[in-house]
């Protein structure tokens, strides 16, 4: 009976104490994995679309709740205000979700750039929405309000769809949210 | 048979270099090592594990009760192996995504748990951690010297800090099968032979 005890205590203890340095380190590293995550995952996309930006958008970054799930949006400043900003939107693609970065001027609602972050889609078909971006491009210029058609990829029509599918998420959650955008982006200026 | 501190930490780098003489652990050693830089990765986080679970495993073991003594080495094992994947998640996360799943599996890795049993549990503190350094240095020099290999001759590169530099002349097409898992077992074969017969000397 005292070494079936003894084991048990000398178990707890060994588990209680692993769990709490896992814990302090998980608090530890957490801010900088989520940073390292979002430089690997995102960042090339996030790059791209705010290229120029005097900042580093991936620190300058702020969360916006919505629809029960919270969204990160990168800020990028160019000639010395924050007046854009790239956010995420998820389409519904032939492999799974499509990840999609929207880059858009706060000024006058237009989308300076998109790029697919994270896909499941065939390789050498719906990847090229992440590998060649005459697709992506043609969202380039467009008001975020209101997004026109674009031409498909041929073979990969339901990537095609699944872009424009993140694109318009992203519009309408750009819509809903404009005004906490707007407030919260003026911690940046 | 009582050996000195300094043969407790050499015997890892030849007589008991782990991939090679005593064959354990090939899980990782075959599937990581497709450039030397993957292999070193890998050898330096089970190094760091192996120091630490042994340290650890000798520090309690008047206190380990000997029937439970496998759960409580997997403990410390795990403990470290999440600290590892932790910390190289947030500071070398290009090789953290290389090496994937093969870091949570060091938990699993029977060089680490086999020291814990065999080694640490009966010796004293500072010999154990000798044994995990040079066990630890060993498998790093054994995971490295294969993927040089196989890199040299399946990419004809050799990368270091992300940076593949070209050794082969570009001009000789590559034995791509060597960067293959095939070419793996073939690559550790020939070693294992090699490692045989200058040792039979």
């Amino acid at each position: 009976m005292r070494e079936m005890i003894k084991m048990i205590v000398i178990l707890t203890i060994l588990g209680t104490v692993s769990g709490g340095l896992l814990a302090a380190t998980k608090d530890w590293t957490g801010p900088k994995i989520e940073y390292q995550q979002l430089t690997f995952v995102k960042g090339p996309a996030i790059k791209n679309i705010l290229e120029g930006a005097s900042n580093d958008p991936i620190v300058d970054r702020f969360k916006i709740g919505h629809e029960g799930a919270e969204s990160s949006f990168f800020v990028g400043i160019f000639n010395g205000e924050a007046n854009t900003v790239a956010f995420e939107g998820l389409g519904k693609g032939f492999g799974g979700d499509i990840g999609l970065m929207v880059g858009v001027d706060l000024v006058d609602d237009t989308i300076i750039g998109v790029g697919v972050t994270t896909h499941s889609e065939t390789p050498g078909i719906g990847s090229k929405a992440k590998t060649d971006p005459t697709f992506t491009n043609q969202f380039k210029g467009m008001k975020m309000t209101a997004i026109a058609e674009v031409d498909t990829m041929s073979g990969a029509t339901v990537t095609s769809n699944g872009v424009s599918g993140g694109v318009a998420a992203a519009s309408k959650m750009y819509q809903d949210l404009k005004p906490q955008i707007l407030e919260q982006i003026k911690a940046f200026k | 048979m009582a050996k000195t501190l300094v043969q407790e930490f050499t015997k890892g780098l030849w007589e008991e270099i782990p991939p090679f003489r005593l064959v354990l652990g090939l899980c990782p050693v075959l599937a990581v090592t497709k450039t030397v830089e993957n292999g070193i990765g890998m050898g330096v986080a089970t190094t760091f594990v192996l120091v630490g679970s042994n340290f650890f495993v000798s520090l309690l073991r008047k206190f380990i009760p000997s029937k439970v003594r496998i759960a409580c080495f997997i403990i410390i094992i795990a403990t470290f192996v999440t600290l590892v994947e932790l910390v190289m998640q947030a500071f070398t996360y290009p090789l953290f995504l290389k090496l994937g799943i093969f870091i949570p599996l060091i938990v699993v890795n029977c060089i680490v748990l086999g020291r814990s049993e065999a080694f640490a549990f009966k010796n004293g503190i500072v010999r154990s951690v000798a044994d995990g350094l040079g066990i630890g240095i060993g498998f790093t020099l054994a995971l490295a010297a294969l993927g040089a290999v196989r890199e040299l001759l399946g990419a004809g590169t050799l990368t270091f800090w992300e940076t593949p530099i070209q050794i082969l002349s570009p001009t000789i097409q590559p034995f791509t099968f060597m960067v293959e898992a095939p070419g793996a077992f073939i690559c550790l074969g020939l070693m294992l032979c090699l490692m045989n017969l200058v040792g039979s000397k």
